[in-house]
């Protein structure tokens, strides 16, 4: 730990243009302070305020000047008085020069460690970098932003800006400061090791203060074999690691409250008892490793497995070249790596670029196996993406992520767009519809700025965890703090942002929600909606989401009890499985019956809440399940007199298209084959469907089209 | 899965290491199992080879190992699935209805290691105990189809669950099943056996046809089978499998049913607030890894129970019931409860919601945490979605756009980039890749490394490639070019070998299969002259002309070893000079070689390459022990 210990200085800009800022800001630095008080203990950290009333700091007694610069915390390791004490910024008059208060943090850093110290270091800038920066006594402001620069990496020390530069700020945009401060500060960052980041909103601020909370550890160091007879060294890192919610430890109550020694730890003891005797504790020499394989279980000593199993030689290996649309994008598996070439190493290091710029301009990307360790027991299959390196003190690298074997694949088929019915084809007043939407609600302005870019955009979970964890420390009965507003942008688009496009969404939602069809189609959403609630308890209840997860009693709906409560009516959620369901219940014989009758009652519902046949699909599963119901439940005329009374309000009707399907189907009447009982022969029944005057060439007509069917009936008629 | 009712084993407090989707996927895996009968014509015909070429299998023994294939594929990713596999056209009968010419193999049950192995035997005794029957015999009264179909319905009757799957696949080369029926009752014939398929259809038996050609002779589906083969509806997508004569079609037939289509979850995307399309999400790509091991009693073979219990540290008490949890901060136990962990991470309570699009290069090659999911319309819950969805669907691929998105609807809410897929198709029409969309989960600053930064040079720029270099590297690169890769052709090697090993210790076979490793790469070709030029000429204009000497040389020094390794060599030479003036045995039979020194005494030790350490005492005994006194 103390190996990697850092040691930080913040400076932070309060003066009068600042002030807007200060709020996130404080939040910024607090949850930095919070999260190295929970990864990184040992930390340092001090804080410097410049712009300040007053002026405070060694160097203006040593030297003097450096005035309006106040070190408000020496550097020291972290604690929560350090977290108490950045959770507000004042609010002061000063004149703010960013070069001073950077040469106060860098004195305070060599003071504490002394000039050739191990370890990291490092200086956060927080500024708008609206006040002008002193002239220098000697040379230009620039020539003194080189001098330090140097300095700073003589002693090694990174340097993070940020700049707040609030979106559609006009002042930002005229002032000559702030654009000459900016340059500044660019010349900084592309000396030193350090980021600079533009604050465009307060959303873009919290992500923008990183806390750096790993240190880099190679995943790999060593040879890529190009072809058996070239190779090239390379070093792999983590690109990205996703940062989660810290493990909470179990806490026992169980000691005396006197007990001030308590550990209030908890131990985890695990027993293993046999099956057939639990009372029985097998002693560790006595288990054995298995897998189950089908319905055995196969035993398998670890001096065996580690003998049988696969082995591997550690290295990288290019596979071979190919178009990088051979490797799309959704077939990433995990979290990227990035392949740097070794540092140093000019001969990899223009190896590697020769082939980033190579694979850049032909479109190819490199399949690579991977062993990252000795004896690893697994090979990785991965892509490498060529990275064109941003600044000329990088070097050109590729980012390297897992692609699937076969056995990770499971090829589902969908329907295709095309083949949908027309009823689902966008018309090109739809289209264009979508296409405002998808230009208007557009996050990248104008080109470099991008909102809610990840590498700004702070996870608003762990961030909110932090700060209910210090507010708790402070007082056990806090509660979780309402969201911020700022981390709101994370999960909503802005309010002006929407205002901006009302017209547009107003449009969106008429030409796909809310035309003239919009009450019928908000009704028969109603419909649906009003079902759910009144039958929480049946299956299938996914639809709702976590929201229609939950029953009365709160409890989430287990698949137990999806499964295992007894069904007592035909819902219309699953009218299928329920109506089977029902029909296979032997307690009581009333069950039968009242199936039977729900069953057509959904049906009907079905038909008459259909509209442009939205429900077709569904009645007709019904009818289908409520035909084999009768069938196996021998109550054939149930079934035949509802199938008469269906034909009599469809066919010819408004719904001809649903009893065409039912003809489609070959939905018959039940006939005497089938069931004794029933009156009907197979004949009979066929020309049912057909229709019953026999005489009019029905053949024909069952092929027909919808519209020439109409036009048939009505001559008819 | 009620993950919050037990806070004990809680998805809010797990580990780094574990998936917060994980459960799901096992909730998507075991809510539904499958259970499949594999009906297999008999008749001779069967028996003919399956192509002209030399020594091919008979079509029977083909679909007989495509089968075993699955089962083991079957047994390692989806081992609660039941299988029967049921045999028509035979000699023999066997089942339940007394059927004639339906021959059952194996009743419904979970596949086992001895049933592969007995599909994989069949053959050898197929003539003897089952027989093909007469299929060419002629004025047949009776359906063998219809029974066959008759006793796999049966054979599925078991099972009320609704959470099961079940499906009928036909194996066969006869596309006239009905050919040499007596005419007067053919035509009723057909019609009560396409209506039995239709029957086991209507109460959810899928039934799904694997047509194969007879040598010289197209299968022809319209003759019988396409009036009996529904579309899948649960699929959306029915397609008929073709005819082929090759064994790999079969392989990547099965494959691709292999799974039915399971929903993840459906969800709602919100464009506003009112405004929303339904969505089903399903997981395409997840990786697969070797069954979790359990413990057994050597003894008995029997698995154990795990009993874990929460003991006090400090009074050794047992701890009952919900457990408090803690963080350390700054020295001090702040506790937290479950309910203030689920307020802290609801961010949203709408599931997916729209905040924008951002143009396609924004979306960086490394921004990726886990496999995506894929999102397709979903008309049930809001009709008018699939439109809503194909107009924007339309509109993402033609600007070129993806949608960025906030996934509240979990446990860990995350940012998403929604990116549109077209659909692809191959040659004859099915589909490579369904059209819908690929919910990337996106990473948070926090997660997003430095990591091209980390070693950033300021005063020693890092040197780029010149044109004439990269002109050569392109060069190799056509050279080494995969043409048609696709990411579904490699096997993971280590996990067929780790099956192959089961699969051998579980039915007690002696030689352990070779398994390929297909991620090797082509070395042959590599070795090709055209890729080693290519390759040299690229190696000498980066590394120059001098590199290969200079790695000659240095391999050359390695050899001769560092001026460490080189002293001790020397040092070995000097002992075992030395060593060669002692008569070692005599003195250790006259017990002299205790009045040697330490000094002397190493000599022997060097030169026989012996530890030195130790005392003189220790030094002795290692010296008597390599003498064998």
């Amino acid at each position: 730990m103390a190996r990697n210990k850092e040691t930080l200085v913040i400076l932070v800009d309060i003066g009068p243009s600042m002030h807007p800022h200060l709020e996130y800001a404080a939040k910024a630095v607090s949850t930095l302070v919070q999260r190295k008080i929970i990864h990184r203990q040992h930390d340092e950290v001090g804080l410097v305020f410049f712009g300040a009333n007053e002026t405070d700091n060694e160097l203006t007694l040593e030297v003097g000047g450096y005035e309006h610069v106040v070190v408000a915390r020496p550097i020291s390791v972290v604690s929560d008085e350090l977290a108490r004490a950045v959770d507000r910024f004042p609010k002061e008059h000063g004149i703010s020069d960013f070069l001073d208060a950077i040469v106060v943090g860098l004195d305070m850093i060599v003071k504490k460690l002394g000039p050739g110290s191990k370890g990291n270091k490092r200086i956060y800038l927080i500024t708008d970098a609206q006040s002008t920066v002193r002239e220098p006594e000697e040379g230009t402001k620039l020539e003194q932003v080189d001098i330090l620069a140097k300095q700073l990496q003589q002693c090694s020390i990174s340097l993070d800006v940020v700049v707040i530069r609030l979106r559609g700020e006009k002042r930002a945009l005229v002032s000559k400061t702030s654009q000459e401060n900016e340059f500044l500060l660019q010349s900084f960052s592309s000396q030193t090791k350090g980021e600079l980041v533009l604050a465009d909103s307060c959303t873009t601020l919290l992500g923008a203060v990183k806390a750096r909370t790993v240190s880099p550890t190679t995943l790999f160091r060593g040879d890529m074999e190009l072809t058996p007879n070239m190779t090239i060294q390379v070093w792999v890192y983590k690109k990205v690691s996703q940062e989660r919610l810290p493990t909470l430890k179990l806490y026992s109550d169980k000691a005396p409250l006197i007990d001030t020694s308590a550990t209030h730890q908890v131990n985890l003891d695990s027993e293993y008892k046999s099956t057939i005797d639990l009372d029985v504790s097998i002693a560790p020499e006595q288990r054995i490793k298995a897998y189950k394989y089908g319905p055995q279980y196969v035993p398998i000593s670890s001096t065996e497995e580690e003998a049988l199993s696969f082995k591997t030689e550690k290295g990288l290996k290019i596979v071979g070249f190919t178009d990088r649309f051979n490797v799309p994008r959704h077939y990433y598996m995990k979290e990227a790596n990035v392949f740097i070439p070794e540092p140093g190493n000019e001969r990899s290091t223009v190896a590697v670029s020769c082939l980033v710029r190579a694979m850049e301009a032909e479109g190819k990307v490199a399949i690579v196996r991977c062993i990252w360790r000795a004896r690893q027991t697994n090979v990785v299959l991965g892509v490498l993406t060529p990275c064109l390196a941003s600044e000329v003190s990088i070097a050109d690298c590729f980012y390297f992520n897992i692609i699937p074997f076969s056995e990770d694949l499971r090829e589902f088929a969908f329907a295709s767009f095309k083949d949908r019915p027309a009823g689902q084809q966008p018309t090109r007043l739809q289209q264009e519809t979508a296409d405002a939407l998808v230009q208007m609600m557009d996050l990248c302005p104008s080109p470099g700025d991008e909102i809610l870019k990840p590498e700004n955009t702070v996870n608003p979970v762990l961030l909110r965890f932090y700060s209910f964890l210090h507010l708790k420390s402070l007082d056990p009965e806090a509660t979780v703090p309402p969201l911020d507003d700022a981390l709101r942008r994370i999960s909503e688009p802005d309010e002006r942002f929407l205002q901006k496009m009302e017209y547009m969404l107003g449009t969106f939602q008429d030409q796909f929600v809310l035309t003239q069809n919009a009450q019928k189609e908000n009704g028969d959403r109603k419909f649906w909606k009003d079902r759910l609630e009144g039958e929480e308890e049946k299956p299938g209840l996914l639809v709702g989401g976590e929201e229609a997860m939950q029953t009365e009693d709160g409890k989430p709906l287990s698949l137990e009890f999806l499964t295992g409560k007894k069904v007592e009516e035909v819902g219309s959620l699953n009218p299928v499985q329920d109506f089977e369901a029902l029909l296979a219940r032997r307690d009581s014989d009333k069950w039968v019956g009242k199936a039977i009758k729900e069953m057509k009652k959904i049906i009907t519902d079905l038909l008459d809440s259909a509209y442009n046949g939205n429900t077709y699909e569904k009645a007709m599963a019904c009818l289908v399940a409520l035909r084999n119901g009768c069938v196996v439940q021998e109550e054939p005329t149930e079934f035949n007199t509802f199938l008469e009374e269906i034909a009599n309000r469809c066919r010819g009707k408004r719904q001809n298209d649903f009893w065409e399907r039912v003809v489609t189907k070959n939905i018959t009447l039940i006939s005497k084959e089938e069931t004794p009982d029933s009156g009907v022969t197979q004949e009979e029944a066929a020309a049912f469907l057909i229709g019953k005057s026999s005489g009019q060439g029905p053949e024909a007509a069952v092929e027909e089209e919808v519209d020439e069917m109409d036009a048939l009936l009505d001559d008819v008629i | 899965m009620d993950w919050y009712t037990q806070p004990q084993q809680s998805a809010l407090f797990l580990d780094d290491e574990e998936d917060p989707d994980a459960p799901n996927d096992e909730l998507e895996l075991t809510s539904s199992k499958e259970f499949i009968v594999y009906l297999v014509d008999a008749s001779p015909d069967m028996f003919l080879p399956l192509s002209e070429e030399e020594n091919s299998k008979s079509t029977f023994a083909t679909v007989i190992s495509g089968i075993a294939n699955e089962l083991k594929t079957r047994i390692i990713s989806r081992d609660t699935d039941e299988v029967g596999v049921c045999f028509f056209n035979t000699r023999e009968k066997k089942n339940i209805q007394e059927s004639e010419s339906v021959y059952v193999l194996s009743e419904l049950g979970v596949p086992s290691a001895q049933l592969i192995r007995d599909l994989e035997r069949v053959g050898e005794t197929f003539e003897k105990d089952i027989g093909s029957g007469a299929s060419r015999a002629v004025d047949v009264r009776e359906s063998i189809l219809y029974n066959a179909l008759w006793v796999a319905q049966a054979i599925l009757r078991t099972g009320t669950s609704k959470n099961i799957l079940k499906r009928i696949y036909i194996f066969t080369n006869n596309d006239d099943p009905l050919e040499n029926t007596n005419p007067l009752v053919k035509a009723d014939l057909r019609r009560t056996t396409i209506q039995r398929a239709k029957d086991a259809q209507d109460l959810g038996i899928g039934v799904e046809l694997y047509p194969f050609n007879r040598p010289g002779e197209q299968f022809n589906v319209n003759i019988f089978y396409s009036e009996m083969i529904q579309l899948d509806e649960n699929d959306e997508v029915g397609f008929m499998t073709n005819a082929s004569n090759r064994f790999a079609d079969l392989a990547d037939q099965m494959r691709k049913k292999m799974f039915k289509k399971r929903v993840v979850r459906k969800m709602m995307l919100t464009i506003t607030k009112g405004v929303e399309i339904s969505l089903r999400s399903y997981a395409m790509i997840r990786p697969a890894t070797t069954s979790r091991s359990i413990w057994l009693d050597s003894k008995t073979n029997t698995p154990l129970k795990i009993e874990r219990s929460y003991i006090c540290a400090d009074t050794g008490a047992l701890m009952a019931g919900p457990i408090k949890r803690y963080q350390e901060y700054s020295g001090k136990k702040v506790l937290l409860n479950t309910d203030e962990i689920v307020e802290v991470k609801k961010i949203t309570n709408v599931q997916l919601q729209l905040v924008g699009f951002k143009p396609l290069e924004c979306l960086r090659d490394y921004y990726n945490l886990r496999p995506p999911t894929f999102l397709y319309p979903d008309d049930e819950a809001i009709s008018g979605s699939t439109c809503a969805f194909i107009a924007l669907h339309r509109s993402m691929i033609n600007l070129q756009k993806f949608a960025v998105a906030f996934y509240g609807g979990t446990a860990n809410p995350q940012l998403v980039a929604l990116v549109a897929q077209e659909e692809e198709t191959d040659d004859t029409g099915s589909q490579l890749q369904p059209p819908g969309m690929n919910m990337i989960y996106l990473p948070y600053a926090d997660d997003i490394r430095p990591a091209e930064k980390y070693h950033a040079d300021n005063i020693n720029h890092p040197k780029r490639a010149e044109e004439g270099q990269i002109s050569r590297a392109v060069t190799l690169m056509r050279k080494l070019d995969l043409k048609d890769f696709t990411v579904y052709q490699i096997q993971n090697p280590a996990l067929q070998r780790h099956y192959a090993i089961l699969q051998a210790l579980a039915l007690e076979e002696e030689e352990l299969p070779e398994v390929k490793d297909e991620t090797q790469p082509d070395e042959e070709g590599m070795k090709s002259e055209s890729v080693v030029s290519a390759v040299n000429k690229f190696k000498d204009s980066v590394y120059g002309v001098e590199y290969e000497q200079e790695m000659a040389e240095a391999a050359a020094t390695k050899a001769r070893g560092s001026s460490a390794s080189q002293k001790r060599k020397a040092a070995t030479e000097v002992a075992s000079k030395e060593a060669s003036q002692y008569d070692w045995n005599d003195l250790a039979d006259s017990g002299k070689l205790k009045d040697l020194t330490v000094v002397e005494l190493k000599y022997y030790l060097s030169a026989n390459k012996l530890p030195l350490s130790g005392k003189k005492d220790v030094l002795l005994s290692r010296i008597l022990a390599h003498l064998g006194k």
